[in-house]
Parts: C-alpha cells; structure tokens; sequence
C-alpha cells in the first residue's frame, strides 16, 4: 500500500517512533513517600529506644510465655465459636420457630456488645452468682456447687468473652455459606432419601466450605489480635507480658515493638494458611490436571513470598 | 403393559395444593401400574411439575394423598388416621422413589461414581463393594462407562443428565420421576438422553415424565395426560391424546406445539 495514495504514514514508507506515556505521578509519589520513609525511621532512629535489646525480649521467657497464651486463647476461642457458629446457623435456618427466634436473640446480643465490655462482664460474674450450681431447681439436689470466682479465670473469662462474640460472627458466615448452596442440591439428596442430617453432613456443609472459609480465616486473623484486649483483666498474653517487663525496667517501647513483632509473624502465618485452605476447597481442584497446577502455584506462590511476604497474586 | 391384572405402583388421590389465593393443583388424581410410561404434556404454568413433585413429597399437597408402593407419603396408617412421619421417616420412603430433574442437580463436589454410589451406599446401607460394580455397570449402559471418575463440572449437559438418570436408577426405585429432563439441554444434546430414557422403558422401568418432547411421548409414552389450570385434562393412550384429542384445550395446546 503506497503512503501517499492514503495520505497515512510516514512519507518514505516507514513507521514513525512512538512515544511512550510517562508515569509522572508515580515517580513523584515514589519520592514523597521514600522521603517520609527517611524520615520516620531517622526520626525513630533519633529516639531515646535501645534498638538491640529487642531480639532479647523477643525471645525473653515471659514474652515467648505470652505468645503461647495468645495462640491458645485465638484457637480455643475460634475453634469454639465455629462450632457454636455452626449449631446457631443451623437453628436459624431450621423450621422450628423456637429455634429461629433464639438463634436470632443470640446473634443480636452477643454481636451487639463490645468484647472488652463482654469479657470485663464475665471477669465480674461473681457480682451477679456468687455461686454456680448444677442441680435440681427447686429442689436440695444439687451435683456441682462451685464459686464462680474459682471457676471464672483471666483464661476462661476472656475466653468466654471472645468466643461468644465471635461464634455470632461464625453463625452469619456459616449462614450466608448454606444459604449459597442451590437449594436443587437438598432436593436431589432429598429424591436419594437422605435425612436431613445427611443433607447437611454430606451434601450442604462440603459445598458451603467454600463461600464459610475465606471470612472465617479473617475472623481467625482479628481473633488473633483480638486477644490483646485479654490483658485488661490479667490474662498473660503478649501486651501483658510485655507490660510486666516493661513495668520493673520502663523499656516500654522496646517491649512493645517485641510483642508487635511476633503479632506480624502469627499475623503473617495465618494469612499463609488461609490462602493454602482457600485453594484447597476451591472448585478448581476438582479437574484433572489440578493436582499438578496447584504444586506449579505453590511453586510460584513461595517464589513470590521470598520475595515480599504477604503479597498475595491472584490468578 | 402386562396382561395380568395391573398392580398399581403410585396412586395420587385429589391432590390439591395451592400457592396464597393461586390454585396450582386442583383434586389431581393419577395411577400408574409396575412397567408403564406415563408422560404429562401441557402449557407451562399447569401444574406439571408441581404435581410430580408432590409424588416424592418435594411438594407438600395441602389436601389429598399420595401412596407410594403400598404406603401413604408421608405419613402412617395408624387404625382409620394418617399420622404425619418425622421429615427422617419421610426420607426412608422417598429412597424408594427415583427422581431426575430439569437442571440435573448433580452433587459437584462428588465424582460420577461419588455421585451414584451417595444413595445406595448412604441411604441403602449396601457394601459399596458390590454397589461400585452396579454404579460402573449403570453408566456403561448409559454410554458414560469411561466417566467414571470424572467431577460433574467436566461433563457436558447431556452427560450430566445422563448421570442423573443413572444416580436415581442405582437406587432401584419402584418408579422414576422425570421432571423435564431435556428443557435445560441444547437441542442437539436432547436426543442422547431420549435414547437412554426409551432404553428404561424399554426394560420395564416404570416411569412418569413432565416433558414438552411430543415425539418422545408418542413413541414411548403407554399413557399421555395432558394437563391445564391445575387439573387432568384429559388422558390415553398416546395416539389418543396427541392424534385425536377430545377436549378443545388439548387440541389447542397440540396446535401450538406441533405447528
């Protein structure tokens, strides 16, 4: 095609060089923030902070005390609020109008309290019964008569406290999870004679996983930090570990930059497991040739953490 | 159908059901014998497959009754009275009922064989030894023996139905219900799934089908019933119903479909 019968192109036939946009923005927003980034940590550097005592505490026997504690009280607590979570959506679906109305009560209550002010109400319980029993109303009969006060630990309070609260949150998950499942699911194991436990066990819950999972791993990831609110009655978790240190030698920065530290790195690893269990409930697997595309992923996934964690790429 | 004297596998009895003030199913009443084929033709809105859904109590009749193999659906003869069954009793009734449905409704996160061996093996309590060969047996005869362990989601419509159809058959019901089975299917996928159902038919499955295939009908069906506003219209044998029907709607609704 000749140039000058169409009056397009370069006269000799060529092509003219093109020039590319020029990013101005992100060049200049790249300097503003490494220009902020300087300072912060000049500005930090400056501080009356001794930077080199922090691995210490790191690794000091109280604070690796309150990690274990914080870790156990996330996973008790959120172990314990999916499966209250579960029976609570269960009721709130359920026919029974009885059920419905107390799965709602729960929720609205047990939702609509702060968790500070929850865990503060069952560290006082004591105030309200002094003594639990368990017996016959009404009667002498009773089998259990403890004080409240030996049963209602930092532990358990707190527990309590978070548990609960979670478990409404796990109950609207795991609702909005059954509800995503086509309702031609429970027919077609309804025409195969499933009862309904059946139903839930084997054909609902599986197919819910997908949909209850991933906010479930964000909860778990809030849990985590949730737990710090523990240390306003005592329990030795990690900011009231490094408080007791930093209470006998004032290094309170130093300790709380420790325990800030190991919160980024179970933070961190709960984010990695949630994305390794959202894969594998993923519909996808369920190709041939899956198998081998999820090891290529992993692959690629660990290459992309060596180089910055918690980047997540998605496909 | 057989020369000896019919015995009647599913009754329904003035099955009536309605949705508020809508009237979807008005005193319905229907036997089929061991071995027929009954297809129900007719507009959309008429009832059809409400009606064959009452048949496994998917649908709950607000009056009438269903009997399913002797037994009152969903409830129990206790003296004169009808005791309504727990929805856990109810369910050990319909494991004798096969039922197909227009969008397939396979289990995704189970394989073809998963899928077939759910029933016979959760429900039915058989050793899932003997009942793998069955469920392999099964969809060789419906031309998917090499699917075995393929996951629903890899399968095309047609194939898809075709495991339905194997699914409800594993449980050896007494009858299969089908509930449009091609509505969902691309036209050229219709006609492997015929094939399959004729061959059923064929072998004696009794069967009642909701279906807007009128060749399938005339070809298969011992029986046509023809339903509009809720109610039997009209019924017979196939040529009876789509060749010379007696009632003006029917002739109407034949007119539209076949033109």
């Amino acid at each position: 095609m000749s140039a000058t019968s169409t009056g397009r192109g370069r006269p000799d036939g060529g092509l003219y060089p093109q020039v590319r946009l020029r990013h101005w923005g992100r060049w200049i927003s790249a300097v503003v923030i490494v220009a902020l980034g300087i300072t912060l940590i000049y500005g930090a550097a400056q501080g009356d902070i001794a930077y080199g005592d922090i691995p210490y505490y790191l690794v000091s026997p109280i604070i690796l005390q309150g990690l274990v504690n914080t870790l156990l009280l996330a996973v008790v607590a959120q172990v314990s609020a999916i499966i209250i979570g579960i029976v609570i959506a269960l009721m709130r679906i359920s026919k029974n109008p009885v059920a419905q109305a107390f799965a709602s009560g729960y929720t609205w209550l047990f939702r609509g309290l702060p968790v500070l002010l929850q865990i503060l109400l069952w560290y006082n319980l004591a105030l309200l019964f002094p003594r639990l029993q368990v017996g016959v109303p009404f009667t002498d009969v009773v089998f259990v008569d403890v004080s409240t006060n030996d049963i209602m630990t930092t532990f358990v309070a707190a527990f309590l406290g978070l548990a609960l609260n979670e478990s409404a949150y796990m109950a609207e998950i795991v609702r909005a999870g059954l509800k995503s499942v086509d309702r031609g699911q429970i027919e077609a194991a309804q025409s195969i004679g499933e009862t309904p436990l059946q139903r839930m066990a084997r054909i609902v819950l599986p197919q819910a996983m997908r949909v209850i999972i991933p906010p479930t791993g964000n909860d778990f990831i809030n849990m985590l930090k949730g737990t710090a609110m523990a240390s306003v009655i005592g329990y030795m978790e990690l900011i009231k570990a490094a408080n007791n240190i930093s209470s006998f030698n004032l290094q309170v920065m130093e300790t709380l930059i420790a325990a800030a530290i190991w919160y980024m790195v179970i933070v961190s690893v709960a984010s990695i497991g949630q994305y390794y269990l959202e894969r594998s409930f993923d519909q996808h697997d369920r190709r041939p040739g899956a198998r081998a595309e999820a090891r290529a992923l992993r692959r690629r996934v660990a290459a992309d953490l060596g180089r910055a964690p918690l980047v997540r790429r998605e496909e | 159908m057989t020369t000896q004297a019919p015995t009647p596998v599913l009754e329904a009895i003035a099955v009536g059901k309605s949705y508020g003030a809508n009237r979807v199913l008005d005193d319905v009443s229907l036997t089929v014998n061991s071995g027929e084929v009954v297809c129900i033709i007719g507009p959309s809105g008429a009832g059809k497959s409400t009606f064959l859904r009452t048949l496994n109590r998917l649908e709950v009749p607000d009056e009438g009754e269903v009997w399913v193999g002797g037994e009152p659906m969903g409830f129990e003869l206790r003296g004169d009275r009808l005791h309504e069954l727990t929805e856990r009793q109810l369910s050990r009734q319909r494991a004798k009922t096969g039922m197909v449905f227009q969008h397939f409704n396979l289990f995704p996160h189970l394989t073809v064989l998963g899928n077939i061996l759910e029933g016979p093996v959760r429900v039915q309590k058989r050793p899932a030894k003997v009942v793998r060969d069955e469920a392999v047996a099964i969809l060789e005869r419906v031309g998917l023996g090499d699917k075995v362990d393929a996951y629903p989601g890899q399968l095309s419509g047609g194939q898809r139905q075709r495991v339905a159809i194997a699914r409800a058959v594993a449980m050896k019901p007494l009858f299969l219900l089908f509930d449009e089975p091609t509505s969902a299917l691309d036209p050229e996928l219709v006609g492997e799934v015929l094939a399959v159902m004729g061959d059923l038919a064929r072998d004696g499955m009794t069967m009642l089908v909701v279906t807007h295939e009128m060749a399938f009908a005339r070809q298969v069906a011992d029986r046509v019933v023809f339903m509009a506003g809720g109610a039997i219209v009209e019924q017979g044998t196939a040529s009876e119903v789509l060749e010379n029907p007696t009632e003006p709607r029917t002739r109407q609704f034949l007119e539209r479909v076949l033109s």
